[in-house]
């Protein structure tokens, strides 16, 4: 078996399972946030209604919520969602809330990794699409809909049909100018936005072990666009030292097996990949960043949980060090963790000094919601993960998708910019 | 939920591929959790200008197809968030079925829970349905989609049949078994999972 095979035959109770088959899988994690939290709120109003019992939750301490989307609040109705959400855990005994202004909190799915929520060989499930990101940790991670979610919190348990594996294979180390999140553009280049439909996406080979845990997460949170399942790497040391470092203990690295089958094959040489963008309105809308169209930029963002971790962060610093940003330019670090160490470490002055604004950590901008949402036709380069009409604000403003590197380069220039161009 | 009964409609042609969520129901609708109204949000950029005056153009708009049930679109529909507001959207707006080649897997999943039924079918009925202007009968029961002129046969998971033909929700149904559930757990070999 390959090992999402394996992690939802265990979950399943069974001795092995294959693609296609309908499971019924026990949960180890759940997680909602503030958009998907008040909706399962919603869904229990609705159960209790038809006298369906949801006074207990099967077990909160494996349920964890994030405050993300909507805050900070930017007017009354995102800020009585915040209410809601704490009411429901306080009332249901969730003790893992990360809350907006009280220490540690930030997007969920850099939550899930920074505070090490997920294990590998969990199954893992959350009220967001993005929740494929911890599949990096080596754990079968997916999002759900509001009442799915609602069912796993009363349940512990999920159905799901076991994913067809597609295999996605690089050799050798990235070059340092190219990141993880250009690969993942390439392949979602290839494959498109419905490449994936209901499989696993897997990453491996050389290129893959070489690659840091937060590289493999930038990989993992992608397969989303391209309408996949899930995402997985198999486990490594790197990633038991990763979460071991967050406080993790028991960790076991669950891995498939020699003769595990996947349906299909892709493989890339890292010698050959160069930085790239996804243009508007699609991810698979690519291009070569030498190639891409040589518009005026209004704005560049570098945040969001596909692109403000630490490593992100690190990768914009080394291209912002002594240099002068020509637009709008904003860092929203993910996580308060990541805001400390980027203070800690200087990168916080590197951006100031080069003009940028550092906000805090929230999906605002990237889901077009508050913070820095675009004018009608401005244009954005971004290291977030979708392009959509709108996506980041006015239906009329557009968005470049590409790696911390592009993003901080185009930054200097106002232009689309190849890191290896910069003066 | 209502039982799913046979459909009686003209089909609202919507010429796109890959729609996502954002399409259906932009962000700043999502902090939205009121049971019902979301319908008027319904791709919303595209419905109306910036003055919220509905767009000419935009099919939703063209008054003859007010009081279409059936929507009709191209692959991938439904692409992007888990934000189960796209499907409360398009049933508020009175949309029973959505027939696509290919839908996205979180938002095909969440079609069920809210009595929606999504219909996958190849490209070439597709467009053949694309461009039948009279009402059409959907009868899920039977699995076939009536024209004037013929008649196309659809597969769907049975026990998502049931859920829809019965009206059941997915958690009021396993709720119905509970007794059931917890001597199950009992005798389970199933090992707990750490």
């Amino acid at each position: 078996m390959n090992i999402v095979e394996k992690i939802l035959a265990r979950a399943s109770g069974k001795d092995r399972v294959y693609p296609d088959d309908v499971i019924f899988a026990k949960v180890d994690k759940a997680m909602v946030h503030d958009v998907s939290g008040p909706g399962v709120i919603k869904v229990f109003d609705k159960l209790k209604k038809q006298g369906i019992a949801v006074d207990n939750l099967w077990d909160p301490s494996k349920v964890w919520v994030a405050e993300d989307h909507f805050v900070p609040s930017a007017e009354k109705i995102s800020a009585e969602n915040i209410v809601k959400l704490q009411n429901f855990t306080k009332n249901y005994g969730i003790e893992k809330h990360f809350k907006y202004g009280m220490g540690q909190y930030g997007i969920c799915h850099t939550i899930s990794h920074e505070e090490a929520m997920v294990l590998p060989g969990e199954v893992y499930v959350g009220g967001d699409s993005h929740t494929n990101t911890t599949g990096a940790l080596g754990a079968f991670a997916c999002g759900l809909g509001h009442t799915d979610m609602a069912y796993v919190l009363l349940n512990g348990k999920i159905w799901f049909k076991v994913p067809e594996t597609l295999y996605f294979k690089l050799n050798g180390k990235l070059p340092d100018h190219v990141m993880a999140k250009d690969l993942i553009l390439k392949i979602i280049g290839e494959i498109g936005t419905d490449g994936g439909n209901y499989q696993t996406m897997q990453f491996g080979g050389s290129g893959i072990e070489a690659m840091s845990v937060e590289s493999r997460l930038t990989l993992c949170n992608m397969t989303t666009e391209a309408g996949a399942k899930n995402g997985i790497v198999e486990p490594d040391q790197k990633v038991a030292d990763y979460l071991t470092k967050r406080g993790a203990e028991n960790i076991t690295l669950v891995n498939g097996d020699a003769d595990a089958e996947y349906s299909k094959l892709y493989e890339y040489e890292s010698s050959e990949m160069e930085p790239i963008v996804a243009k508007p309105f699609s991810p698979e809308n690519i291009s070569v960043v030498r190639e891409a169209p040589n518009v005026e930029l209004d704005k560049s963002y570098i945040g969001s949980c596909t692109g403000a971790k630490y490593e992100d962060l690190e990768a914009a610093a080394k291209i912002l060090k002594g240099r002068t940003v020509k637009i709008r330019t904003e860092i929203l670090p993910a996580a308060i963790s990541i805001y400390k160490r980027a203070m800690e470490n200087g990168l916080l002055k590197i951006f100031l000094d080069a003009g940028v604004t550092v906000g805090p950590p929230t999906c605002g901008a990237c889901c077009g919601a508050h913070m820095g949402v675009l004018a009608k036709d401005e244009i954005c380069i971004s290291t977030t993960n979708r392009n959509f009409p709108g996506r980041m604000g006015h239906v009329e403003s557009q968005t470049y998708l590409s790696s911390p590197l592009v993003a901080a380069a185009s930054a200097v220039t106002g232009k689309i910019t190849d890191p290896r161009d910069l003066n | 939920m209502e039982q799913f009964k046979k459909i009686n409609s003209i089909i609202t042609p919507l010429d796109n591929v890959n729609v996502d969520t954002d399409q259906i129901v932009p962000k700043q609708f999502l902090k939205l959790v009121q049971k019902s109204g979301f319908g008027k949000y319904l791709f919303y950029n595209w419905r109306y200008d910036e003055n919220e005056k509905p767009r000419k153009n935009f099919v939703l708009n063209d008054q003859k197809f007010l009081n279409s049930k059936i929507l009709i679109t191209g692959e991938n529909f439904g692409c992007g968030s888990s934000r189960e507001h796209a499907v409360w959207a398009l049933q508020d707006y009175g949309f029973a079925v959505i027939i696509a080649p290919s839908f996205a897997d979180i938002f095909y999943s969440n079609c069920f829970k809210n009595g929606i039924l999504p219909i996958k079918l190849d490209v070439t009925n597709v467009q053949k349905l694309r461009n039948e202007s009279d009402e059409i009968e959907v009868d899920l029961e039977n699995q076939k989609i009536k024209t004037k002129t013929e008649e196309i046969s659809f597969d769907i998971d049975s026990y998502r049949k049931k859920i829809l033909l019965e009206g059941l929700d997915d958690i009021a149904q396993t709720f119905q078994f509970e007794k059931e559930i917890s001597q199950f757990e009992k005798n389970s070999k199933i090992p707990s999972v750490l």
